[in-house]
């Protein structure tokens, strides 16, 4: 960087280079300030986003919103009891968050998380009743395997689609959705209804012996820990690893990423069928750790779509999922809280994370604004 | 009633035929108002949010007022603010339209479902309906012929806004601004104001589609009521080639395959019941598969439009 310099500041004409002062030594030389900038950013389009929603709870709810913040905090990372609830939401959401969030590196809108995470529950369920006599071990990895296949055949159908044949993703993926549902409830009907299940229709109970166990002694199942294996491995794929390097040119620029040779169809579809993976496996873990069978249930929470939250506020990147996943579940733990104390209605929930969505976009307009954040690069004349 | 019985398998194509004209409704209306924005070169996502809003508000108003017009004229203003968020969010820098519609179509349905808690019980007053059936005496047949005013306030406006686009000074602005920026900024039209205009015209109608739901069918407000119209519309405007006139066919065949289901059910088919259901949905995604093309641009879309760039 020291030679570049220098040899621009030979270029530059003797009289001006006796009256310019040399170059101040920088404050604060190797301070990486432009890794805070998404960070700072993302805070500020939170707080703004909860002054909004105190807003609304006072003006449209006519209730107190000091005590809805409270409430919120107490029920999402107030007490063990509540982190636990938070956790236990977050594991599904940094899978389905990754779903939109790696196709969003190639710059793909893919919002079918919640269809992947469908038929991965119901390939699941299917599963764990074929191998009525294994170690729940196999079992239970005979499941994930098939969640997560089923999954990534889902996703990768919208991304070869895209590739393939120009078909828009995200309304794609969206139809993707419907028919995943469509084939749930026809299954848990017909093929793989469980007579036993009277109030609703579901697939056959997996067996207490198949259900994933508890981490550490918590409440909290073991779908939190493969969520945090998976985001931490994808966030190393797509950092630190030449596909991913692909995948973020093919992503910046289509035509450079042909000419250099790289094959953007196979990248396409090889993260989109991990997207798909991924979400798949979140259906997985719901079935085995929550639900014990696959049945409508498994779409009440809405984890496929909160997914596409999850990963824009992660800004696409699948390190970030995690916290933002945390923080996300933690909103919709507190629901529970304000709709008994505060009689809220459950969808209160649901404006938070709407107005959260926006602002994020909205403060993706202060990205470069601020000074203090920018690398400080050699200016080239 | 010997009348009735006679009709045996005709049931199923008049069915679906009342059925069509009844499930296209709002997509007419989504689709046309996603039409007009698309050809101002800005796509707008949030139509499922406005929908539902447009539903809930236009169902909320009618029950208070008394009067299913005022319903839906709510409907459509409320609908035309969302259009407005939407086109002043787009219009910072930096901020991508489909992402700010997605984001829209979260916030829409959960202020919906919010604000939309009291109004599950409680019944209003619905829209008038015109017979056309009144000469039959077959039950079937005076159902079927139970045709709503919006789908014809819809019906008609199609050609009236293709009339718009292709023929007034107003259209002839919108295409430019849809077409290139560059020429629109020569010709002194403010970018920004005439997307505004247009995407919150088009978020008028899709909250006049929405209060057709909870006012006319299926009738009433709850928080399923909308099944992905709003985004189906996207499609159905791509399928649509960007002409209003093909928006309205369009729209029937969508109802048409809407209708599939409940039609079978009505004549006792009920296996593979949801598959039906999903009947719109595939066929939505063939056509798309059809009709999309990696290599050709396609015909009649505004060249500003991020989907074709």
């Amino acid at each position: 960087m020291n030679t570049q310099v220098a040899t621009e500041e030979t270029d530059v004409p003797l009289t001006t280079d006796l009256t310019t002062s040399p170059p101040k030594p920088r404050v604060w030389p190797r301070l990486p300030l432009h890794y805070l900038e998404p960070i700072a950013i993302s805070l500020s389009a939170l707080v703004a986003s909860l002054i909004l929603f105190s807003l609304f709870i006072l003006v449209v709810a006519h209730a107190n919103p000091i005590e809805s913040m409270q409430l919120m905090y107490r029920g999402s990372f107030g007490t063990a009891f509540s982190w636990q609830n938070t956790l236990i939401r977050a594991a599904p959401l940094m899978l389905t968050g990754l779903c939109t969030a790696l196709p969003l590196r190639l710059g793909m809108v893919i919002i079918g998380g919640e269809g992947a995470l469908v038929l991965g529950a119901l390939a699941a369920a299917g599963t764990a009743h074929l191998m009525p006599n294994s170690s729940s071990f196999a079992v239970l990895v005979a499941m994930m395997l098939a969640g997560s296949l089923t999954g990534a055949c889902w996703i990768a159908l919208a991304g070869s689609l895209k590739y393939y044949r120009g078909v828009n993703e995200t309304i794609c993926s969206l139809l993707l959705n419907y028919i995943a549902i469509a084939i749930l409830n026809q299954m848990v009907e017909g093929p793989m209804h469980d007579p036993e299940s009277l109030n609703t229709p579901s697939t056959w109970y997996i067996g207490d012996a198949n259900m994933l166990g508890k981490m550490f002694g918590t409440d909290v199942h073991w779908g939190l820990g493969l969520g945090l294996i998976i985001c931490i491995v994808t966030y190393l794929l797509m950092d630190h690893t030449v596909i991913g390097f692909a995948a973020r040119i093919a992503g910046g620029n289509i035509r450079a990423a042909r000419v250099a040779g790289l094959s953007v169809g196979k990248i396409t579809v090889f993260i989109c069928a991990l997207a798909g993976a991924a979400a798949g496996l979140a259906g997985t873990v719901e079935v085995a750790a929550i639900q014990g069978r696959a049945n409508a249930n498994i779409t009440a929470p809405g984890y496929g779509y909160t997914g596409i939250l999850v990963a824009f506020i992660a800004r696409a990147n699948p390190l970030a999922v995690i916290p933002v996943s945390i923080l996300i579940g933690g909103i919709g733990a507190s629901g529970g809280l304000l709709q008994r104390r505060q009689h809220l209605p459950d969808a209160t929930v649901l404006v938070l994370q709407g107005i959260l969505f926006l602002m994020i976009l909205t403060f993706e307009t202060f990205y470069g604004r601020f000074k203090i954040f920018q690398r400080k690069e050699p200016t080239h004349a | 009633m010997p009348d009735a019985g006679s009709v045996g398998l005709w049931a199923v194509p008049l069915a679906l035929f009342g059925g069509a004209i009844r499930v296209s409704t709002p997509f007419i209306f989504v689709s046309l108002g996603e039409c007009l924005t698309e050809k101002s070169g800005r796509i707008n996502l949030g139509l499922e949010g406005t929908l539902i809003m447009g539903a809930m508000s236009g169902y909320a108003l009618s029950y208070l007022s008394g009067s299913s017009l005022l319903g839906v004229l709510a409907a459509g203003f409320v609908g035309s603010i969302f259009g407005l968020i939407h086109a002043w969010l787009c219009s910072r820098p930096r901020v991508n339209d489909i992402a700010v519609g997605i984001g829209l179509m979260l916030f829409g349905t959960g202020l919906a479902f919010f604000l939309g808690k009291p109004y599950i019980q409680p019944t209003a007053p619905q829209l008038p309906v015109i017979n056309l059936g009144w000469w039959s005496n077959i039950p079937q047949v005076r159902e079927a012929l139970k045709i709503n005013a919006l789908f014809v306030i819809g019906a008609l406006l199609a050609p009236a806004m293709l009339w718009m686009l292709n023929r007034t000074r107003w259209g002839l602005i919108v295409r430019t601004v849809g077409e290139s920026t560059d020429a629109a900024r020569a010709m002194g039209y403010s970018i920004n104001t005439v997307r505004a205009i247009a995407t919150a015209a088009g978020g008028f109608l899709a909250g006049m589609g929405g209060s057709f739901l909870s006012l006319c069918y299926p009738g009433s407000w709850s928080e399923g009521l909308s099944s992905g119209q709003g985004l189906m519309a996207v499609a159905l405007v791509i399928f649509a080639r960007w002409n209003p006139m093909n928006c309205l066919y369009a729209a029937l065949l969508f109802g048409a395959a809407g209708a599939l289901a409940p039609a079978l059910q009505s004549v006792g088919v009920t296996s593979y019941r949801y598959m039906f259901i999903a009947a719109p949905y595939m066929m939505t995604l063939v056509i798309m598969i059809m009709t999309s093309s990696r290599t050709r641009t396609m015909v009649g879309v505004p060249a500003e439009l991020t989907v074709s760039r």
